[in-house]
């Protein structure tokens, strides 16, 4: 028997469903070793019997909450993928207004019609057992990592920082160009994307287990950040991450 | 006498983000609506007091389906309203990132959702096992405006390396070249496709409408031009609030969007419409084997639409590619871009380290601009206003599926009559496959399979 595989979206902007979706002939590889009962995206089945479930989006609806605990109980194994999933992803930078104020300004008069709570990830609520990173997930790693889960193994993810990888392609650094990034404390992973591309990264894989956000906060004060501005920027993702120290300067509203 | 309810089921459900409620009394229509309980993401609000390096990157977070489309609305809403000029290499190259994204989101629709239903299956997964050539033509097909994507962004879900002014970095010669072999090689499979879609019945029904999208007097405008209404003609992009205005409802977190007209129509049959001379020769001639002649008022030929479009897309890139080559490609010299605007006070002399050749960030001067592009479904509008720091303090974004909504709930009201003699079970495929044919966002419209009657 191929185990049931069940795909479902919290909210996101379903980019990581389409990079999936994006495989190609591993999709198809794919489709040869499991069974999807449940892919919103790419078709109307709907099992509700599933082996495991892989999880892209944050948790942001009052109404999630209830729901990621129900496929919690039925899969097996939950895979998170994708920063919204993961990390909370941009959607937590909702989470440092008032709910109230951002409902209004987005839905005028109506707000009231628009249950939402501070965005976070599904590992806040319910256990995840595995995590593709990125915002979007890379495909290649997306391929790694279910196909160690089916093996029962268990994939190797970096848990070194983006330099490392930069260093490794000759990358011409960010802080030399002038810009700043997240790199010294981000998770590598990425073939590092950004900075490749030019532009800085803005820590989309997370964060290093024991990261100096110390010393990073002194770089970025050094080229000139005030510290509202390091706050904005550890923000662009993470801002569902319960960081330590004084970057945090308002409590989390729930 | 036609008395019946019908309903979609998602609250016993874990997902299912849209769906479709009728209900008929005594031959009279008392409710069509067309609901999306989607999470709300607050974008406008996340926008407030984030600096303009960071926008576009936020802003194609907005839908990984066209992605491409809002980081380039972003772009150009973020230069309007700072004073950018792009060059012309960049527009060429941001046309043609465009023209990437709608071969790609276009066959995604053609062969994962409407393929499906020429066959009679759930999804194209079966399909893998029953018609592997359908599948392996759709993947290619695919690939070739993903490749296209991830050539000039880096990625195609969320771009990298376009950024207010231009690219951090762009590709050789030699790799567009490659490109442009692929998109050579896809004309076979457009042909196969133009045939397979051939073979489909699309139901008879004509509901007449405005038809929104850009203009341009060039080209097949999808990157800038002017607003065109098939009913009152232009309107300057920055003229947009004159023509549509945006009301909530209660049924969706989606806004409706009206003209003075009431409901309006954007996406492929739109433009279709509106700017039919335009398309490539072979586009034409698609149309003409497709029998779709402008005006078309027929919503289910939209996929018909996307079809002769990718035709010319595929014609048009190549044609960028082309000028391009001819071109030559230089690596711009760029204002830098900071994580924090104009606030940090970076400056050369201040930072002595930073490369040579990149000039200092732009001065903030305060303002608003907007940003139109065509994305798949259709208009896209970015609106941003900018303060000295170069941080936005108000932002409006109507996305095409929003403004479609409206439509879709006057075109199912249209449409009803015409199919209440059927079966429960034909009404409710019926109305499914109307809704699906303007392609709401892929995420909508493949569990409307979902409705049921409720009487
Ligand atoms: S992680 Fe990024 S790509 Fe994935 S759903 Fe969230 S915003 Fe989209
Ligand atoms: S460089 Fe940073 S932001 Fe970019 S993909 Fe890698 S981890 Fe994510």
């Amino acid at each position: 028997m191929k185990p049931k595989v069940a795909f479902f979206d919290f909210t996101g902007c379903e980019g990581c469903q389409l990079q999936v979706i994006s495989l190609g002939d591993d999709l198809l590889g794919l489709l040869q070793v499991v069974e999807v009962v449940n892919f919103r995206e790419a078709m109307s089945d709907r099992g509700q019997d599933y082996d495991i479930a892989i999880i892209d989006g944050a948790i942001s609806q009052p109404a999630d909450i209830e729901r990621i605990q129900a496929i919690r109980k039925q899969a097996k194994t939950l895979v998170a993928i994708g920063a919204c999933a993961c990390l909370g992803g941009v959607n937590s930078q909702k989470n440092f207004r008032s709910p109230e104020d951002v409902r209004r300004y987005v839905y005028g008069d109506r707000a009231d019609l628009i249950p939402t709570i501070p965005a976070r990830p599904v590992s806040q609520v319910v256990p995840v057992d595995w995590e593709v990173r990125g915002c979007p997930i890379t495909r290649s790693e997306f391929v790694k990592v279910i196909s160690a889960l089916l093996r029962g193994l268990r994939p190797i993810i970096p848990n070194y920082p983006v330099c490392k990888e930069c260093r490794a392609h000759e990358n011409v650094c960010m802080y030399d160009k002038g810009m700043v990034c997240l790199g010294p404390v981000t998770r590598a992973g990425c073939d590092p994307m950004c900075p490749s591309f030019g532009n800085f990264c803005f820590g989309c894989r997370g964060l290093i287990d024991n990261p100096n956000l110390e010393a990073e906060k002194e770089i970025l004060k050094e080229r000139g950040l005030s510290l509202e501005e390091i706050i904005r920027f550890f923000r662009f993702t993470w801002g569902s991450l319960d960081i330590a120290g004084d970057m945090y300067q308002y409590d989390f509203i729930d | 006498m036609h008395e019946f309810e019908l309903e979609s089921h998602y609250v016993t459900r874990v997902e299912g983000h849209g769906h479709i409620k009728v209900k008929v009394a005594q031959d009279r229509i008392e409710e069509v609506r067309f609901e999306i309980p989607e999470a709300a993401r607050f974008f406008e609000a996340i926008f407030q007091g984030r600096p303009y390096p960071e926008i576009s990157l936020l802003a194609s977070r907005i839908c990984g389906i066209c992605a491409v489309a809002h980081s380039s609305a972003s772009l150009r809403a973020t230069e309007a309203a700072l004073g950018i000029t792009p060059s012309p290499q960049t527009v060429l190259f941001r046309k043609l990132n465009l023209a990437g994204e709608m071969i790609q989101s276009h066959i995604l629709h053609i062969y994962f959702l409407v393929a499906p239903d020429l066959f009679g299956v759930g999804s194209v997964i079966p399909l893998a096992q029953s018609h592997p050539e359908v599948v392996r033509r759709a993947i290619r097909m695919r690939k070739v405006g993903d490749d296209l994507c991830i050539m000039i962004g880096g990625r195609h879900i969320h771009p990298i390396s376009a950024i207010p002014g231009g690219y951090y970095k762009l590709p050789a010669i030699k790799t567009l070249q490659g490109i442009r072999q692929s998109l050579e090689e896809s004309f076979t499979d457009l042909d196969a496709t133009v045939e397979l879609i051939q073979g489909a019945t699309l139901p008879d029904f004509s509901f007449p409408s405005e038809y929104l999208s850009l203009s341009h007097p060039e080209e097949y405008g999808i990157y800038d031009g002017e607003i065109l209404s098939s009913k009152s003609g232009p309107t300057p992009e920055a003229g947009y609030r004159n023509k549509i205005t945006e009301k909530v409802v209660s049924h969706s977190t989606a806004k409706h969007v009206n003209t003075e007209f009431g409901p309006y129509m954007v996406g492929a049959l739109a433009r279709f419409n509106n700017n039919y001379e335009m398309l490539s020769r072979r586009a034409k001639e698609a149309a003409g084997k497709l029998g779709l002649t402008p005006p078309c008022h027929n919503p289910f030929m939209n996929t018909v639409a996307q079809l002769v479009e990718t035709w010319h897309f595929t014609e048009w890139a190549i044609e960028l590619i082309d000028e391009l080559c001819l071109r030559g490609i230089t690596q711009e010299e760029l204002h830098y871009q900071t994580s924090s605007g104009q606030g940090m006070g970076l400056s050369q002399e201040a930072f002595p380290g930073a490369a040579g050749k990149d000039k200092p960030p732009y001065q903030i001067t305060p303002g608003q601009g907007v940003g139109l592009v065509e994305a798949p479904r259709g208009s896209l509008f970015h609106d941003y206003t900018y303060n000295a720091q170069g941080l936005i303090t108000d932002a409006n974004c109507i996305i095409p599926t929003n403004q479609n909504l409206a439509h879709i709930e006057a075109a199912m009201r249209d449409f009803l009559p015409q199919i209440w003699d059927e079966e429960q079970p034909r009404i409710t495929g019926a109305l499914e496959m109307l809704v699906r044919a303007y392609d709401p966002c892929i995420s909508c419209s493949t569990h409307l399979v979902e409705v049921e009657f409720i009487k």
